[in-house]
């Protein structure tokens, strides 16, 4: 009888792994991302090399430098927001959970929204050579990368107003994980800029 | 070796060490051209990245797997090697278990030759753990101390830490052999545990041949 009133539910999982299941899934996804943006990566340094210009980028097209700095500067200080908001929630503190949530999430659409008029004011088009198929490519994977990074950020922040998350750390795993893959976003970002937009 | 997606908080720092390369590359290239950019990124890029991989993190986070707490009783991990069957730390481990509710996991970690390790071959390794570490959970158990036990990775460190993410320990134990004999004492094993993992420490320290001429003069 005993017996029987224990058997309610699925028996417990058995794990093999020493690291949580949630935690495991975002390093595969990161890593399949890393193994994503190695591609597109390839592909703009293979048309780089390999296609001979007298100047990167070719006459007649200019980069935005300075606009795309100033991109990078938002992007940054949104990790910094992302950080603040985890350890804040580590110090039980929800207010400050919650300001570093929506900054970040306003840094991040704010980085967006200015890389989509970058796109319409640029002056040229994915169309415009390899150059130009390399940067929209390059520069719009990476764009798809914030938007999920917002969706979950929104999710996260959602979640923090209506009173979810604790200073445990198994109460703010919610926020951890958004938060790393924010934080691969931005050094994704740096890598994008300083090679696409600087060298 | 630091992973970089581990917490947050590393994912963070690895954000900082990328921006320092990047920043260091783009002063180049605005300084002295595209070439010189390169070379300095060549020659930055291992450097940051050996720092940053091999640098231990100042501020442990506590690690979010950590699932196996709330039992109530005080958790002690025990961790020794060689010594694991050594009477001082028996007596040690059987005092504090008596002294209170106490559940205690012992971890051998599986010493191994830097060779076989790298070719995995660590099934001797583990085996000799196994045995000492059954050994020692049987003089506890004639002590009359329940105590679990599990063979744990070659390095001390990362054993412990393995060992934390299924068993939420307050307090560890680890136990070497004397000042001059122990390879944990020479590696620093016992400072970098206490700086790496934030819950009391104690060492104990296990005098085997001591002990054996204890044993045969008696």
């Amino acid at each position: 009888m005993s017996a029987h009133a224990e058997s309610h539910g699925p028996p417990v999982a058995n794990r093999s792994s020493r690291v949580d299941s949630r935690l495991l899934g975002i390093y595969f996804f990161i890593a399949s991302e890393v193994m994503l943006f190695g591609s597109f990566f390839s592909a703009y340094f293979f048309a780089r090399v390999a296609i001979p210009h007298d100047k990167w980028p070719p006459d007649p097209y200019e980069l935005p430098v300075y606009l795309a700095l100033l991109n990078t500067i938002i992007l940054v200080s949104s990790s910094f927001t992302m950080h603040w908001a985890l350890q804040s929630i580590k110090r039980n503190n929800r207010q400050g959970l919650i300001a570093g949530l929506a900054i970040t999430f306003g840094l991040g659409l704010t980085f967006l929204l200015i890389q989509a008029r970058e796109y319409t004011r640029i002056g040229f088009s994915p169309h415009d050579l390899a150059f130009g198929s390399t940067f929209f490519g390059l520069t719009g994977l990476h764009g798809c990368h914030v938007f999920i990074g917002l969706t979950l950020l929104l999710i996260a922040l959602v979640r923090a107003i209506r009173g979810h998350y604790g200073p445990s750390p198994h109460d703010h795993l919610g926020v951890e994980i958004p938060g790393i893959y924010w934080h691969f976003v931005d050094v994704m970002w740096i890598v994008v800029y300083t090679t696409v937009y600087v060298l | 070796m630091r992973n970089p997606v581990r917490t947050e908080a590393e994912a963070f720092t690895f954000v900082i060490a990328v921006l320092a390369l990047c920043a260091g590359v783009a002063v180049a290239f605005i300084l002295a051209g595209r070439w010189i950019a390169l070379i300095v990124f060549a020659a930055l890029g291992p450097v940051v990245f050996y720092r940053y991989f091999r640098s231990d993190p100042k501020v442990v986070e506590p690690a979010i797997w950590d699932h196996d707490r709330g039992t109530g009783r005080h958790r002690i991990l025990v961790v020794a090697n060689e010594t694991v069957v050594g009477r001082a730390l028996r007596e040690e481990v059987v005092r504090r278990a008596r002294e209170g509710d106490a559940e205690i996991l012992v971890v051998t970690p599986a010493l191994n030759t830097r060779l076989r390790h790298w070719t995995s071959d660590e099934d001797g390794a583990r085996a000799a753990a196994q045995d000492r570490l059954d050994e020692s959970l049987a003089a506890l158990a004639a002590d009359e101390v329940e105590a679990r036990g599990r063979v744990g990775d070659d390095d001390p460190i990362q054993a412990i830490d393995d060992s934390l993410r299924v068993f939420g320990a307050d307090e560890i134990v680890i136990s070497t052999h004397p000042p001059g004999r122990s390879n944990w004492l020479e590696r620093g094993v016992v400072e970098r545990a206490g700086e790496k993992f934030d819950i009391p420490i104690t060492h104990v320290v296990v005098d085997l041949e001591r002990e054996a001429d204890a044993s045969r003069s008696a």
